[in-house]
């Protein structure tokens, strides 16, 4: 690649934004706004496809690098995506037009703002994916925070401050810790370098501080049990699109931010740590699917149901196996899809009949067949259903931890009867029965703006479920590599101490 | 594309073809609209004028008795969409007898990767067809049962608006099915098994305007589940033992895992015994045995044929499939296979005592499947595998004509299902009479009827066997035959002798289509020469030259049931005998014994009645507190606990605090610089003293 490609990607978007500024407000410019925005995804989208065509996956390193010095010595603008980083990449330029399509309509206050927010957004969450210097992580790690908070703050529900505070007020918390550990790091190696950081050897009591920290920040990200509160709110309160970039993308973050920090830098902690992950996973699967059982609310049932996915993904990256760590990877990518779906689905009930209570509805495959077969494979997939991608990510990551730590495992798998209940009967609430409510009576099957935005998540979903080759191959060389050299470190600590 | 290609993927061809015209259909008759007319309607329902529903769809008289959709012409290509997956499956059925010559006499066994599924580590799965004499067998079963199943719905279906649909949900299953049989590896049988668990759960809830239908439907799915979990834990504990899900590798690490032990709550368990018992959970549910049952009888919400395919001939059958195909592990774990006798002679006596109460004429068959499915997995547990799949086989023909029979009874009658309101029916429809009669003799064992042979060999198979549970599973299987005789019989009286109950119908009733008499001639056919004809493949001396690799099984006891007491071996039919006498003085010759025998014993027929009260134990112990406690942790959990000492309560504080920090800001920028200072220099220290270095 003679041009960098991946700032190309990263950045494009804000030339997106650059255009809506220059454009005029009133009706016009809030047309030509949502264009501006749907060409600009579909642009980066396509230029991002560039970039997966010239990969090569059987390298386990960077690829796509730019380096350059930034604002000090060992703080450098330097970028790059390897197998873990690239499928987030993807999914996020993929995901990005559907958003613009599915927010058309139902944005009809502040355009304009809506739709910079959401490009603004998108180059922090690439950015977030391909940065190689913890600083610049850091920037576009953070940084998605403010247009997310302003999404939910201004575009969202009825309670909508109180959620976007309380998002906010947690993830602040978390990155606070991340600060501080980034700090202490770059004393330490003088360099926030993250090919270099990986390669060194820090001790074990600062790999247990930074561990805890960055643990805090990725904690609230994903959201681990017990700092997952803050979720069901957000995305009660969110625009559709919003629920859509949180759940697919933004928690994602939590999970690279382990697959890329703890294991590869803090191998030590990680080991000690491990079990607290575990069990905290093993409490987010359960819990929350129980709690996902009685929730009364579409949105929160769903929200509850991502906590709970969440936590196969934290347990498959802390078992540090192939398998497992392969799955958590696949997993994320499968929720991304899967979640972003669902979301989608009740944001087109949302539109037509402005409620989100599950007993606002019933019966609605007598009216909106297209719809109900588009959800029903959004939840059998949410569900794990063999043939479905959510199923590839689950069993990877269960038979990967059963070789660590069976009774995790076992606990783990219950989660999967309770999720067949609650989906199932969600979905029976939602669309069996007869059609009725006097209200519901009028309801229109999805229009053609929504088909397009649900069929390419359709085909992923059980393309991936049964070929997920494609994705596993992208990521297997990274994986290989990350699960090997946390055995070495282990390995060489293990020696040290025999000397 | 070679043979067995064609058998498995010719049902997906057709599914896929009929649900695309379901598709368009239901898109023709529901056209989209924009979001924004939605809303409108939406404030026009809350506008000052009453809303009235609309007169087609709204407000339509329900029909209790009616089983089909109350709305809508049938949808177009509905004609179509029938001969489509109808032919495709006559095809692989024709295909599949072939396959059966060729596999099984000929030994042309197959083994096809198509495409891989997972690679990651240790963990190489592949799509892949295996078929070998036992997948064989599953093959004629399933798509013999699905091809006559898919004719006979063509009549069945004939007033349903969404035929299309149910023929692709038919083929689907079919498709999932096939890929479960062929599977060669454990993740694909998963897939199989949770894919005709799907497709379960589609066809129970096909008639979706109806709850108790959607509640089964998830009823099924979710306890399937709680079997499943097992099954998964039996997968990953095989894969971290074998390091991997080939049945061909996990068989050759058998040995090497039966010698482990595993220490588990303070004491040591065999592990091949752990992994055995936790696959057969997964057999449990899918095949309704003792706790995981319940599901069965409530599945009955489906459409009749669905109750002949899935619910009696192949899906539940599927279990019993899984433990055949695992033969070589369950061998080597003795105290697994006295589990699977334990359960499977529970079952088959559990069932069929609730059978002979029941009045819903497909409950009655329900339970008697559900029974007869215990009576497999008592052969299963006494080592004689093919003994087990012999009667999976012959079930397979009789049981789907019971059922398709009593859908053309139910058809006859207009959608009635309770026997009590049946009699008599023997003059208006004498075909259908006359395969019920054929699939009852076949049933209860009638001599050289196919159940005489299979169910038989079984109950021989318990007595011989050197299993803990042999002689349990032998008394169960021996009463349980005398009571199948009877609910059997009492069944086809109570249905077409006596006087009819409800004349209305009883005038009305009228003989099916000739669509709907042929594929129950058909399985009439095999209901009386299945088990004459292979009894030597499967219970005789060929069976070593038939199933060769396919199952591993003890030699010594199909030779010890070839050479036992000669009363053994009439005591199945002597039971039978007795259950038709009882069943013949109770309800023709003295219809009040049966009656004074409830009042009598109330207690007793009350807790037949309702099934041991397993639901509502069910419901007590399980569904009631789960939610309970999902209720706990949402109000309690979340918002009590992490929310209140959380976010808001520290909110809250903030406020507090904030009110006194005011006073700190100053506003000069010394104060706030000294503060950092004091920050930094802070930091510093703790790093020099405690930190790294």
């Amino acid at each position: 690649m003679s041009w960098p490609i991946l700032s190309v990607v990263t950045f494009l978007p804000l030339v997106g934004v650059l255009f809506i500024l220059l454009l005029r407000g009133g009706d016009d410019g809030a047309r030509n706004a949502r264009w501006v925005a749907l060409w600009t995804t579909i642009i980066t989208f396509g230029t991002s496809l560039i970039m997966l065509w010239h990969f090569d996956t059987k390298l386990a390193e960077f690829q796509f690098v730019e380096k350059h010095a930034w604002l000090a010595s060992g703080i450098g603008y330097h970028m790059g995506v390897d197998g873990i980083s690239l499928p987030f990449v993807i999914l996020t330029t993929a995901l990005m037009p559907l958003c613009i399509i599915a927010s058309w309509r139902p944005i009809q206050t502040r355009v304009r703002e809506y739709m910079i927010a959401f490009l603004a957004l998108e180059t922090l969450m690439i950015g977030t994916f391909s940065a190689l210097d913890l600083v610049l992580f850091y920037l576009f790690f953070e940084g998605g925070l403010i247009p997310m908070f302003l999404i939910i703050g201004i575009w969202g529900g009825q309670r909508r401050v109180y959620a976007s505070f309380k998002f906010f007020l947690y993830t602040l918390l978390g990155s606070v810790l991340m600060l501080l550990a980034i700090m202490a790091m770059y004393w330490v190696a003088g360099t926030t370098d993250i090919p270099t950081l990986m390669r060194t050897a820090l001790s074990p009591n600062l790999q247990k501080f930074a561990w805890l920290a960055f643990f805090a920040s990725f904690a609230v990200k994903m959201p681990m049990w017990p700092v997952h509160t803050w979720l069901p709110d957000a995305h009660v309160e969110a625009p559709t699109a919003g629920s859509v970039i949180l759940a697919a993308i933004l928690l994602k973050m939590g999970g690279y931010g382990f697959l890329r920090f703890s294991l590869p830098m803090f191998p030590l902690a990680t080991q000690d740590f491990a079990i607290i992950i575990f069990v905290l996973s093993v409490v987010a699967i359960v819990y929350t699917s129980l709690v996902a059982l009685v929730q009364e609310d579409m949105k929160k049932l769903i929200a509850y149901s991502s906590v709970a996915h969440m936590g196969f993904v934290t347990m498959g990256i802390f078992a540090v196996t192939t398998e497992a760590v392969a799955g958590a990877q696949f997993q994320m990518v499968s929720h991304g899809i899967v979640s972003a779906a669902l979301f989608l689905c009740v944001g087109v009930v949302y539109d037509r009949m402005h409620t989100r209570e599950i007993a606002a509805y019933g019966g609605l495959v007598n009216r909106m067949p297209l719809y109900a077969v588009a959800f029903l494979i959004f939840s059998l997939a949410n569900l794990g259903l063999p043939g479905t991608s959510g199923f590839v990510g689950e069993l990877m990551i269960l038979i990967g931890t059963f070789k660590v730590n069976p009774w995790v495992a076992i606990v783990a798998t219950l989660g999967v009867i309770l999720s067949a209940a609650y989906v199932l009967w969600l979905a029976a609430r939602v669309m069996f029965g007869k059609l009725e409510k006097p209200s519901l009576a009028g309801i229109k099957d999805l229009d053609y703006r929504e088909i397009i935005c649900l069929s390419p998540l359709v085909v992923g979903t059980i393309f991936f479920g049964i070929y997920p080759k494609p994705l596993l191959e992208m990521s297997a060389a990274s994986v290989e590599q990350i699960v090997a050299n946390y055995q070495r470190a282990l390995e060489v600590a293990v020696k040290a101490v025999g000397q | 594309m070679g043979l067995f290609h064609a058998i498995v993927f010719l049902p997906l061809i057709g599914a896929i073809i009929a649900g695309l015209i379901a598709l368009a259909g239901a898109r023709a008759r529901h056209p989209g609209g924009s979001a924004a007319s939605g809303a409108e309607d939406h404030a026009h329902d809350h506008g000052p004028h009453i809303h009235q529903p609309l007169p087609e769809h709204g407000a339509v008289i329900h029909d209790t008795h009616d089983e089909s959709h109350t709305e809508g012409p049938p949808a177009a290509g509905s004609r179509l969409a029938e001969i489509i997956t109808a032919g495709l499956l006559m095809i692989a059925a024709g295909l599949s007898w072939y396959a059966f010559v060729s596999v099984g006499f000929q030994g042309n066994t197959a083994r096809i990767a198509v495409l891989n599924f997972i690679t990651s580590g240790d963990l190489k799965i592949d799509w892949a067809i295996r078929v070998d004499s036992l997948t064989a067998v599953m093959l004629v079963v399933v798509t013999t049962v699905s091809a006559l199943v898919h004719l006979y719905s063509i009549g069945y279906m004939a007033d349903d608006p969404h035929r299309p649909r149910f023929f692709s949900y038919l083929s689907l299953f079919t498709f999932f099915m096939l890929s479960l049989v062929t599977a060669d590896n454990l993740v694909q049988m998963f897939f199989g098994w949770e894919g005709v668990g799907l497709a379960s759960y589609l066809l129970i809830g096909f008639w979706y305007q109806r709850p108790s239908a959607n509640a089964a439907a998830i009823k099924a799915f979710v306890v399937n589940r709680v079997g499943d979990f097992g099954f998964a834990i039996g997968i990953f504990a095989l894969f971290m033992l074998a390091k991997s899900t080939d049945f061909e590798t996990i068989f050759a690490a058998g040995p090497s895992i039966a010698g482990r032990n595993i220490h588990v709550f303070g004491h040591d368990f065999n592990a091949l015994t752990l992994i055995c018992l936790a696959l057969f959970m997964g057999a449990m549910g899918k095949s309704a045995q003792l706790f995981l049952h319940t599901w069965l009888p409530d599945a009955m919400e489906g459409p009749t044929p669905v109750s002949a395919l899935i619910h009696a001939a192949t899906m539940v059958t599927a279990g019993v499939f899984m433990v055949a195909r695992l033969s070589p592990l369950f061998e080597m774990a003795p105290d697994a296979q006295t589990f699977v006798m334990f359960i499977g002679a529970s079952t088959a006596l559990f069932a069929a005592t609730v059978g002979l109460v029941q009045n819903d004429i497909k409950r009655i068959i329900a339970y008697s499947t559900c029974s007869q499915l215990g009576y497999m997995f008592v052969a299963m547990g006494a080592g004689a595998y093919s003994v087990g799949m012999f009667h999976l086989f012959t079930h397979a023909f009789f049981k789907a004509l019971l059922f398709l029979g009593s859908g053309s009874v139910i058809l006859a009658m207009h959608h009635e299902q309770d026997i009590r309101n049946m009699g008599g029916l023997w003059r208006k429809i004498p075909f259908t009479y006359a395969m019920m009669t054929i699939g009852t003799l076949a049933l209860t064992g009638f001599p050289l009827f196919a159940g005489y042979f299979s169910k038989d060999a079984i109950i021989e198979a318990a007595f011989v066997s050197k299993n803990p549970m042999a002689l349990y599973g032998f008394l169960c299987t021996v009463g349980a035959a005398g009571l199948t005789s009877f609910y059997s019989w009492r069944l086809v009286f109570k249905t077409f002798h006596g006087k009819p109950h409800d004349h209305h119908h009883y005038e009305a009733a009228h003989e099916s289509p000739k669509v709907m008499l042929i594929p129950l001639a058909v399985l009439a056919v095999g209901a009386v020469v299945a088990g004459y004809l292979f009894k030597d493949v499967f219970a005789g001396h060929h069976i070593h030259e038939f199933f060769r690799d396919s199952i591993r099984q003890d030699e010594g006891i199909i030779d010890a049931m070839h050479h036992i007491a000669p009363w053994i071996g009439f005591l199945p039919t002597v039971m039978m005998v007795v259950g038709f006498l009882v069943a013949y003085l109770f309800y023709i010759r003295s219809p009040q014994i049966p009656v004074n025998l409830a009042r009598e014993h109330d207690v007793l027929y009350r807790f037949l009645l309702n099934k041991w009260y397993f639901d509502e134990i069910y419901d007590f112990i399980i569904v009631r507190p789960l939610l309970w406690i999902g209720r706990l942790l949402w109000k309690g959990g979340d918002g009590w606990l992490i929310d209140g000492f959380g976010p808001n309560g520290i909110s809250a504080r903030v406020l507090d605090a904030s009110r006194n920090v005011v006073r700190l800001q100053t506003g000069y920028l010394y104060h706030y610089a000294f503060a950092m200072l004091i920050g930094a220099a802070a930091l510093i220290t703790w790093f020099s003293f405690a930190g790294p270095h």
